[in-house]
């Protein structure tokens, strides 16, 4: 079981790009559907997965998020080059936002996107640097949950 | 292969394989192969809309014929209330009721009575519910094997009350065995339905073994007749004719209509199979937690644009909303004693019988590792396709093909234009590519 065996694909997000906002982390959904992950996982690997595209697409000028999926983990790895979090334990906190009115009036900027990543992730590794961007690992585990279940 | 049943019938003799399904199925359930159109049975979700694209009439809806009641000792017809949108304004429910007795029905029974205390049903279930929302109506049967197919997260959020047509065909078969001293399958309980889904709720519902309804007859095949025998009738008063019909009820036979008569002030209608896919996408990332209830109609007007209906769809609409707007001016409050509704509500007499259950579409592989690796080749195969979604090997694009091959379902030689040796054009040519590509922009 080695990288061979593992799915990697990469999707583009624009910045400031509403209207498209959602559709990365659908296609992501889609492919975890078609191989079959178990579906609790697709639905927090789903979400973890907006959040973090919304991110992107409210404060960030671009980003990438790459999926990687082998039989035993799900891993979304999320760059982007942007504004950077000063401050990521205060951003880890509910209802911390630096959203702006705008935002918080289409129903974004809730302050709940990083602790919802982090509510739906076994684990969650954030690199960040003011001015530059910020870099997210988002890790699922499959093999664990998948035996405790059957 | 025949695990599901479908309403939703291909005459062979008469596919000339125009591929005009394949580009219109949402779910991508439909291939041409050998020149003929087929149905993948686990992706339909009877939504009927390739019956409506078919050019040549090949694809049939599956209703009962109207000549089934010979098989009963008494039959009883109970029209969906879109059925009374279908003719003009002179023609009001009663009249209707009466007009199917003469063309051979022993009863006709008004649905919207049992609609409304499903209604009332429906505030009560909502009043106490305390779990995950938004809550989603069950109506309509495409909505109900939608979630079961593709959002297999949203199943727990489907209304656990039983529909009305169902409990009503309970009832009427109890009563009339008793009054006629009859066996209850001797008595015939028929669906007047405005479109074909209602058939596969009847002949294989979503959560229980059987249905109380013996059949669905079009309410298109049933039209002339019933037309027919209407036509010598006497007008009555307007106000009177209206008296004993159901504001609340009479609103199930279109979007909007049960939010609208319950006066439901967080609740959203959402009607259109594409529009619904956006909304339950919605409700999957958790943005749509603070409504509470949500009724979705696959047919962009609700009932009354099923494809078994006859009249235009805007006048039809039209004639339910001035018929609600009629029964609320007239203050005409034929409505079910809401005591009465809550006390067998506690009973739990409107509890759906059975539970809906996923029903999800087959991974590539069982095996994660080797859906993987059928994942990566599915890929890759898509790569070397011309990316254009002509349809001309059987898939509905290009993608779908890539799975087909890795799935064992076609094989690659099927792609004319690779075979052509023009390759990987762009996608420049193609007629509504693009459209259907989902899963990769890269």
């Amino acid at each position: 079981m080695s990288g061979d065996t593992g799915l990697v694909q990469s999707f583009e997000i624009v910045g400031g790009s509403f209207s498209r906002a959602g559709n990365v982390s659908m296609a992501i959904k889609e492919i975890l559907v078609e191989l079959g992950v178990e579906p609790s996982l697709i639905l927090r690997a789903a979400i973890a997965a907006y959040e973090a595209e919304m991110n992107v697409v409210m404060y960030a000028e671009k980003g990438e998020m790459t999926l990687h999926v082998t039989p035993k983990l799900i891993h979304l790895r999320l760059r982007d080059k942007g504004p950077g979090i000063a401050d990521i334990e205060l951003a880890m906190q509910e209802g911390y936002s630096t959203a702006t009115e705008e935002m918080r009036e289409m129903g974004f900027g809730a302050g709940m996107g990083l602790p919802n990543i982090k509510k739906n992730a076994d684990r969650l590794d954030i690199f960040s640097e003011v001015g530059k961007g910020t870099a997210l690992d988002i890790f699922i585990n499959i093999a664990a949950k998948q035996k405790g279940d059957s | 292969m025949s695990q599901y049943f479908h309403s939703v019938r291909i005459n062979v003799d008469q596919c000339l394989g125009r591929r005009r399904c394949l580009r219109t199925c949402p779910t991508q359930a439909v291939r041409v192969r050998k020149g003929k159109a087929t149905m993948l049975e686990d992706k339909c979700i009877d939504c009927g809309e390739c019956i409506i694209a078919c050019p040549t009439g090949a694809i049939v809806p599956l209703t009962d014929p109207f000549g089934e009641l010979t098989k009963f000792r008494h039959t009883v017809a109970i029209p969906s209330p879109a059925l009374y949108a279908q003719f003009g304004r002179e023609i009001l429910p009663d009249k209707i009721l009466a007009g199917l007795k003469k063309i051979g029905f022993d009863d006709a029974f008004d649905l919207s009575l049992a609609c409304g205390e499903v209604s009332f049903a429906i505030q009560e279930y909502l009043r106490d519910h305390k779990g995950p929302k938004p809550l989603i109506s069950n109506a309509c049967p495409v909505i109900v094997r939608l979630i079961q197919v593709k959002y297999a997260n949203l199943i727990d959020l489907l209304l656990p009350i039983e529909n009305p047509r169902e409990l009503a065909a309970r009832e009427i078969k109890k009563k009339k065995a008793r009054q006629y001293d009859l066996n209850e399958k001797e008595i015939g309980t028929f669906y007047l339905t405005p479109c074909p889904s209602k058939m596969i709720s009847i002949k294989q519902p979503a959560e229980k073994g059987k249905s109380h309804i013996d059949g669905a007859i079009a309410i298109a095949d049933i039209y002339g007749p019933l037309l027919a025998s209407m036509e010598t009738e006497a007008n009555e008063s307007y106000r009177k004719s209206l008296e004993n019909i159901c504001i609340l009820g009479i609103g199930w036979a279109m979007a909007g209509g049960i939010c609208r008569t319950l006066r439901l002030r967080n609740s959203l209608s959402v009607a259109g199979l594409t529009e619904i896919l956006k909304v339950f996408d919605d409700i999957e990332r958790g943005k749509l937690r603070n409504i509470d209830f949500i009724e979705c109609y696959a047919c962009l007007q609700g009932c009354v644009s099923g494809s078994l209906t006859v009249e235009n769809v805007y006048i039809s609409y039209n004639k339910i909303l001035k018929l609600i707007e009629t029964l609320e001016s007239e203050k005409i409050k034929a409505c079910p004693d809401i005591q009465d509704v809550r006390k067998r509500y506690r009973q739990k007499y409107y509890s759906m019988e059975g539970k809906f259950e996923p029903r999800p579409l087959r991974p590539l592989d069982d095996n994660l590792a080797k859906a993987i690796a059928k994942r990566k080749k599915k890929e890759a195969l898509f790569e070397t396709l011309p990316k254009i979604d002509c349809g001309a090997c059987g898939s509905p694009t290009c993608l779908t093909f890539a799975e087909d091959v890795v799935k064992g379902e076609a094989v690659f030689a099927d792609c004319v234009i690779q075979a052509a040796g023009r390759g990987c054009g762009g996608a420049s040519s193609a007629p509504e590519a693009g459209k259907e590509v989902k899963t990769d922009e890269t």
